[in-house]
């Protein structure tokens, strides 16, 4: 065990989600929908060193398995996450995230006078592009900040 | 041609625009040919905000095809002043209508309405977003009085908000045209169709003074500067003062430069220019009926 991975406890079940680029963890969480309010144990490191990326957020979150969906979603902030799937304190899965062709009630448009920010009963819904984001609503591309528009609490 | 909804001008292919206009050339010569084709039709007209050309010809062109209207009236007089959603709105009015003709403020608002309906969903204009029936009677226009071939168009105005002009540049990559762009920096063309153009590999060339460009230009596609863009009034006077045309700046044009505009104008093409062969904009509006025939002949 590392001294990296000390910094957060180890997880009996669940999903680990390292490699998220350094200051995302708390996007990743909102994006995943947890804030700890159904009761299940967080624990989050952030801008831990990393060979790879310099510095690194990991996030460990006890009694969930992320499915596919949720993993691809991550790609648009952390496109060097990895996921591990931890059973009886062991990885049994590890999956790389992959862009999704399209992202559903994640980004809120930026678009003010977009008709999916005005209360209609309808996700917001982006197509995904090379290097950015597109609403199929309004066409606004979003390129820059992404994260600034991740509407999941 | 075949489409559930006419949503987005990027959604018309090189066929489905000569489909369209092919039928509108029929229809023109004699208006009263297909009085029978639609009867027992009616359009539901939900118009969010006002209208004049597109909804006009929309209820005259339903009811040449032997086909009625109904008409959501103003908003005022709507329950959108209660708060009810658009998607509500939209479900009950498909319960009264066969198809619906949708202006409202908001982009997308096409597109949300036809994920709520199973009637095809006909886009008059979402905010700054598409206007693609405007783009169908622009294009029977330009072929009329142009063609397709080796052509030169030019637009000019408030690109950036400007509806018809996003769905009109979409349209035109099925044609061999260059398009040239004439506005003030802060009135370009937004992000988004300038992707989508770059992904056609149409040509394009955007510009800041239409002096420089008249001359090489087959057609020239007028809009208004919208006064409410502006914060600064003084700024607005500037910009729109610097896009506008008379007959004097169109004495630099080749003889058979087409003028065109959606209408309505203010001040941005001068009166003088109503008297000159270029002057074709009440033409052009006058085509939104046998275009609009045609439209609704091939999607009801």
């Amino acid at each position: 065990m590392t001294d990296t991975e000390l910094r957060v406890s180890k997880i009996e079940d669940g999903t680990v989600i390292d490699h998220i680029s350094g200051g995302q963890a708390l996007n990743v969480l909102a994006i995943l929908g947890i804030d700890g309010g159904s009761g299940e144990e967080v624990s989050v490191g952030m801008n831990v060193p990393s060979d790879r990326l310099g510095r690194k957020d990991v996030v460990k979150v006890e009694g969930r398995e992320l499915n596919q969906d949720e993993v691809d979603v991550l790609s648009l902030i952390a496109p060097a996450a990895t996921i591990n799937i931890v059973r009886g304190f062991d990885v049994v899965e590890k999956h790389r995230v992959s862009r999704p062709n399209e992202v559903t009630g994640v980004l809120s448009c930026p678009n003010a006078n977009c008709i999916s920010t005005d209360g209609e009963p309808v996700d917001s819904h982006f197509e995904v592009l090379d290097d950015g984001v597109r609403c199929t609503y309004c066409d606004t591309i979003v390129r820059e900040s992404i994260t600034a528009h991740v509407s999941v609490t | 041609m075949r489409h559930d909804h006419l949503l987005s001008a990027k959604q018309l292919s090189r066929g489905d625009i000569e489909t369209v206009l092919d039928r509108a050339a029929a229809l023109a010569d004699d208006l009263g040919a297909v009085a029978g084709a639609h009867v027992d039709r009616l359009l539901g007209l939900c118009f969010f905000e006002p209208s004049t050309r597109t909804k006009m010809s929309f209820d005259a062109a339903m009811k040449r095809l032997g086909g009625d209207t109904i008409d959501m009236g103003g908003i005022d007089s709507s329950s959108v002043t209660k708060g009810e959603s658009l998607a509500d709105t939209v479900r009950v009015i498909e319960g009264y209508a066969d198809a619906l003709v949708l202006r409202h403020p908001s982009e997308g608002s096409a597109q949300l309405a036809s994920e709520f309906v199973d009637v095809p969903v006909i886009n008059a204009g979402d905010g700054a977003g598409q206007h693609p029936t405007q783009t169908l009677l622009d294009l029977y226009t330009i072929r009329e009085n142009a063609g397709f071939e080796d052509l030169s168009v030019g637009m000019m105005g408030d690109l950036k908000y400007g509806r018809t002009v996003h769905s009109l540049a979409h349209a035109l990559t099925n044609f061999d045209v260059s398009q040239h762009f004439i506005s003030p920096e802060s009135l370009q063309l937004p992000r988004s169709v300038r992707y989508d153009l770059h992904g056609t590999g149409a040509q394009i060339r955007e510009h800041t003074d239409v002096e420089e460009v008249v001359e090489a230009l087959d057609v020239l596609y007028v809009t208004r500067i919208q006064r409410e863009r502006f914060p600064d009034e003084n700024e607005y006077r500037k910009v729109a003062g610097e896009y506008r045309i008379d007959a004097e700046l169109l004495e630099r044009a080749g003889d058979d430069l087409t003028v065109m505009h959606p209408l309505p104008r203010v001040d941005e093409i001068a009166p003088d220019v109503d008297e000159t062969d270029h002057a074709t904009y009440f033409q052009q509006a006058h085509n939104g009926v046998p275009v609009r025939m045609a439209l609704l002949d091939l999607m009801l």
